[in-house]
């Protein structure tokens, strides 16, 4: 067992996630192939908006992949840290704009 | 502008030899041989012998990062006017049409324009592989009227379009001697579609992959125009081999084994079908025969039976070559492949 949660070495060992389900595991990988192919969307800009949400999920793992795949999609360190920003300013948005619901109930419960 | 990365000769590095670093590659261990993931396109010999590719030395006015030369200013290396002249004759023999001169900075030894002028004068197109600053001595004033008066193709080495990344792997102050000389090539009439071609290498400034060819030429191309009025023919985008000065920084950074397995993991059949070595030669600054430039600085000759050096150069024993591989193959066959002329596949 490994003395922390995450382990690098974890990450190749993804398809393991087979084991027990492999109809599902084919279909995910189908759909996520699918999900990275250039479309409307660039591979490029689509590894952008993984990077972000990796950033904004806290995965490890996706960060590392979605760096690298950044990185071989041609972006460099300003475009990527300008999307790390945007996880970064709707996490800040969200938490911010979920002070109107503490406002409302504030609102609510005072005379 | 400086140059802040000593050769790993000067610096006395177990590096600064090809078998040493063959040793590192080829150490037993996790990862395939070269040849035993080849198959059914293996074993590589040669189809045809397209290109006469010269390395005249090691001298080079900068020290970048990444050099798989491990050139450098203090580099004693250098062709000699009777191997130059030996050369012209190989390539006369050889009814080649494409020669072309690497280094170092291939402008700055003394047999480089004498090989430029025979190999126009036997009617082959001739390639420069530039590194841009040279074009900046005052030594080589007369260089680029040299270049566009023998209609010689400039491939240039720029690892990207912001100062930043160039100057992190070639040096302070790269960046802005290679945009000047861009400009006095444009100035020329080189990148501008009339025949005086200017192409520009694109490698990554780093342990990963280089994006699709066509995507980061569309980049540089933009970036250039727009930020420095500065227009090029194409951009090749080229994959760092693990040899060299750049394997010096995969181990020293510990990026060596993640490196070379993302390389393995990304083998494709199509890049290797279409691996340079099949179509060319290439000559050391001493004469001695290689597949590639890279076997050359890993002191790997070509198999003995086509002959080692460019004396006995003949054609017919060149055709059909098997080439000889190792690990460091695995960079010209990742993604969409690599050679001197970029993508493969």
């Amino acid at each position: 067992m490994a003395g922390t949660y995450y382990d690098p070495a974890d990450l190749p060992r993804f398809s393991e996630m087979s084991e027990g389900a492999p109809e599902l595991w084919t279909k995910f990988m189908e759909y996520y192939g699918a999900v990275f192919e250039e479309g409307a969307l660039s591979e490029r800009e689509k590894a952008l908006i993984a990077l972000a949400v990796a950033s904004a999920v806290q995965c490890p793992y996706c960060i590392d992949a979605y760096t690298q795949a950044s990185l071989e999609k041609g972006s460099n360190l300003e475009q990527m840290t300008e999307a790390i920003h945007v996880a970064t300013a709707i996490r800040g948005g969200a938490s911010l704009v979920h002070g109107v619901q503490m406002k409302n109930i504030a609102e609510k419960l005072s005379m | 502008m400086s140059t802040p990365f000593p050769t790993l000769q000067k610096r006395g590095d177990e590096l600064a030899s090809g078998e040493s670093q063959r040793r590192i590659l080829e150490a037993p261990g996790r990862f395939p041989r070269f040849d035993d993931v080849l198959d059914g396109v293996g074993p590589l010999r040669t189809t045809s012998i397209d290109v006469f590719q010269v390395n005249v030395g090691k001298l080079c006015n900068q020290t970048c990062k990444h050099c798989h030369v491990d050139a450098g200013p203090d580099r004693k290396e250098i062709m000699t006017q009777a191997t130059a002249e030996e050369c012209v004759r190989a390539i006369e023999r050889s009814g080649v049409k494409t020669v072309d001169i690497t280094g170092g900075a291939p402008e700055l030894h003394p047999t480089f324009r004498y090989l430029v002028r025979e190999s126009k004068r036997l009617g082959c197109h001739v390639i420069d592989r530039c590194n841009l600053t040279v074009l900046n001595l005052r030594s080589q004033a007369d260089l680029l009227e040299f270049l566009a008066e023998h209609s010689v193709e400039v491939i240039a080495s720029l690892p990207y379009f912001q100062a930043r990344q160039t100057d992190a792997q070639r040096g302070d102050g790269v960046f802005e001697s290679s945009i000047l000389a861009l400009q006095k090539l444009n100035g020329a009439g080189y990148g501008q579609g009339n025949g005086r071609q200017l192409h520009l290498v694109y490698n990554p400034v780093g342990a990963f992959l280089p994006p699709r060819q066509a995507s980061i030429e569309a980049d540089f191309k933009r970036e250039l125009k727009q930020r420095y009025d500065i227009t090029i023919d194409g951009v090749y985008a080229i994959t760092n081999l693990p040899i060299s000065r750049f394997l010096d920084f995969l181990r020293t950074s510990g990026n060596y084994e993640a490196y070379l397995q993302k390389l393995i993991d990304a083998y494709n059949p199509a890049a290797a079908q279409g691996v340079m070595c099949r179509t060319m030669v290439s000559v050391g600054w001493d004469g001695r025969l290689y597949d590639c430039d890279f076997n050359q600085m890993l002191d790997f000759p070509v198999e003995a039976t086509a002959g080692r050096h460019v004396r006995d150069f003949d054609p017919a024993r060149h055709v059909g070559r098997r080439i000889r591989t190792g690990r460091h193959c695995f960079g010209c066959t990742a993604g969409a492949g690599s050679s001197c002329g970029g993508e493969t596949a």
